[in-house]
């Protein structure tokens, strides 16, 4: 590509100039969060994963992208442990977890123990057929918490931390099925964040969702890094550019490519991760 | 395309269409020969048995007399039958399915399991009664009473009830089942607080579709010896004296409303036909109205939990 149309490119994406930026890899990461070494993964015979060595910064947004089936989903539900309720599924490799340096695909790890560090919030919204409140407080039920003082606050923040407390605090018996598409994904954001996890997963969690709601997620996801690390899967391009401070490229499989945002968009390394910038595939 | 055309491909289409009037008119036809069949009988039925259906009926015992016999002790029998059979098969059932969905591990053991369970519910059921016989009444000496009976109709459910369930369990969708995990749940958490709500429409409703097929059971209950003419009542669950509560009743002998239905239909006077028409009727409407709980119950949950 040559300059100008880069740069028409990149406006196009609505690259801006954010106030930090975060800092190029190459120079310094800062604290990590996790880091994945060597992941491989299978599903039976399929070999989903490819040797995966991956930071991911604390306090930045991490994005994968690539074209579907490059394994992005696959790679982040190996944190909090998700294959392990499918049955076929074997782990190789390692996922270091900071602070306490734990490897999180360790034989005497419990899955259980990951998932109460690691929130998730998926693809399509899945809020339970109960109320707002029930929704939101179940993670803290499931810790044992039954003080209804101590639920009745700590969902309060949660759903503010979401920005939803205003639309939802009247209707929290409401059942939460009678939300929007877009509520209820933010919903299932305040049921992530009500146990402060250390690291939120999100599994392309505007797929489902119209534009407008997409946008309220995307700012939602800027205001939550100062408290939580984040990692997304997006399949959307201009949102990794958005949102993210540093990107991965994935395909087939294979991490091609991880970047500061900025700099990947900017200037990809690798000719497939321009190729698929551009739009050549994916 | 030009004007011929249309008119031979308008020519080829009715002649295609043919078919469908041809297979709609036989398949109404078939639809009729069963539904028409089983109105006559039910009309059959009930003219027969509309005038004997009074209050007395039902609070009479059998008698020589057709005119004074009733339905006492049938549907008390019943009854007390059917609460045996549900509080029998209706925690084993849900409890096998569960484990079998959730907890069992996938390997050829709980896949035999798995098929033995599915043919079960089509095993006759007067071999449920030779197997009750053996089992219940002669090695482990309940006699021929009403827990008999009631085990003994749980064995012939519990193959539906475990099928519902977990049929109930699998419809919850995949997003819901990972979303609870995800939020570091364990497996009874999971299961307590969200599989087991979530299925017990479908659950109950398998359930009372069993308990209606029991209902009509009569195979089962002759062959552990249930009486043709019974008298009196079993002793009554709750009593004047300290513990108050008794389960004598559990093992007094009984019958049943088919049973009660079919000695009637064995007598050679016209009068106790009638009876059995009344008593057919009472049966029917027993087990229409379970089927219509079935339907309303599911109704119910359909309308909190969709996916």
């Amino acid at each position: 590509m040559n300059e100008p149309l880069t740069k028409l490119y990149h406006r196009s994406l609505r690259i801006s100039e954010p106030e930090e930026t975060a800092p190029a890899p190459e120079q310094t990461l800062g604290i990590l969060k996790a880091e994945a070494r060597n992941l491989s993964f299978c599903y039976g015979d399929f070999k989903a994963l490819k040797g995966i060595h991956l930071p991911v910064p604390q306090h930045w947004v991490t994005a994968l992208i690539g074209p579907s089936g490059c394994g992005k989903s696959t790679f982040i539900r190996s944190f909090n442990r998700m294959h392990d309720l499918y049955a076929g599924s074997r782990y190789e490799g390692e996922i270091r977890f900071y602070p306490d340096d734990v490897n999180l695909l360790d034989k005497d790890v419990d899955p259980i123990q990951a998932r109460m560090r690691i929130g998730m919030v998926f693809q399509k919204p899945n809020p339970f057929p109960k109320s707002v409140l029930d929704n939101v407080a179940y993670g803290l039920r499931v810790r044992g918490e039954t003080n209804r003082r101590v639920l009745a606050e700590k969902v309060e923040q949660a759903l503010r931390s979401a920005a939803l407390w205003d639309e939802v605090k009247d209707r929290l018996e409401d059942m939460a099925f009678n939300l929007s598409g877009g509520q209820q994904q933010r919903l299932c954001i305040a049921r992530a964040l009500v146990t402060d996890p250390e690291l939120l997963l999100f599994d392309e969690p505007t797929s489902a969702l119209d534009p407008m709601a997409t946008a309220n997620i995307e700012e939602l996801i800027q205001q939550l890094k100062k408290r939580v690390t984040i990692l997304i899967v997006t399949h959307n391009m201009q949102q990794a550019a958005r949102i993210s401070d540093y990107s991965a490229f994935m395909y087939l499989g294979e991490l091609i490519e991880f970047a500061g945002t900025k700099a990947m968009f900017t200037n990809p390394s690798d000719p497939r991760t321009e190729n698929y910038l551009t739009g050549r595939f994916g | 395309m030009s004007a011929p055309d249309v008119q031979k491909m308008r020519e080829l289409i009715a002649r295609r269409k043919r078919w469908d009037l041809i297979f709609s008119l036989v398949g109404l036809l078939c639809m009729l020969v069963g539904v028409l069949t089983l109105l006559v009988l039910c009309a059959d039925m009930a003219r027969d048995g509309i005038g004997r259906l009074n209050g007395d009926f039902f609070t009479s015992f059998p008698s020589r007399r057709a005119s004074e016999a009733g339905i006492l002790s049938a549907w008390v029998g019943t009854s007390l039958v059917m609460l045996v059979t549900a509080a029998a098969a209706i925690p084993l059932g849900i409890m096998a399915g569960i484990y079998l969905e959730e907890y069992a591990p996938s390997n050829w053991i709980t896949q035999l399991i798995e098929i033995n369970v599915t043919n079960l519910a089509g095993v006759p059921s007067i071999i449920y009664g030779l197997l009750a016989l053996g089992l219940f009444v002669y090695q482990l000496g309940l006699g021929e009473s009403i827990l008999t009976a009631g085990l003994t109709l749980a064995l012939l459910i519990l193959p539906v009830v475990i099928v519902a369930t977990r049929e109930a369990i699998r419809a919850i969708p995949r997003e819901i089942r990972e979303g609870v995990y995800a939020l570091g749940a364990t497996h009874w958490q999971a299961v307590k607080d969200h599989i087991l709500p979530y299925s017990l429409g479908g659950i109950l409703t398998g359930v009372i579709i069993g308990l209606a097929r029991a209902i009509g059971e009569t195979a089962p209950v002759i062959t552990i010896g249930a009486l043709t003419f019974i008298a009196f009542l079993p002793p009554p669950p709750v009593t004047s004296e300290f513990p108050y509560l008794s389960f004598d009743w559990l093992f007094s002998p009984f019958t049943v409303m088919p049973i009660q239905m079919f000695n009637w239909v064995s007598r050679p006077q016209a009068a106790f036909l009638e009876n059995a028409g009344a008593a057919g009727m009472v049966l029917l409407l027993m087990t229409l109205a379970m089927n219509a709980l079935a339907i309303w119950v599911r109704y119910r949950f359909r309308k909190r939990i969709k996916w």
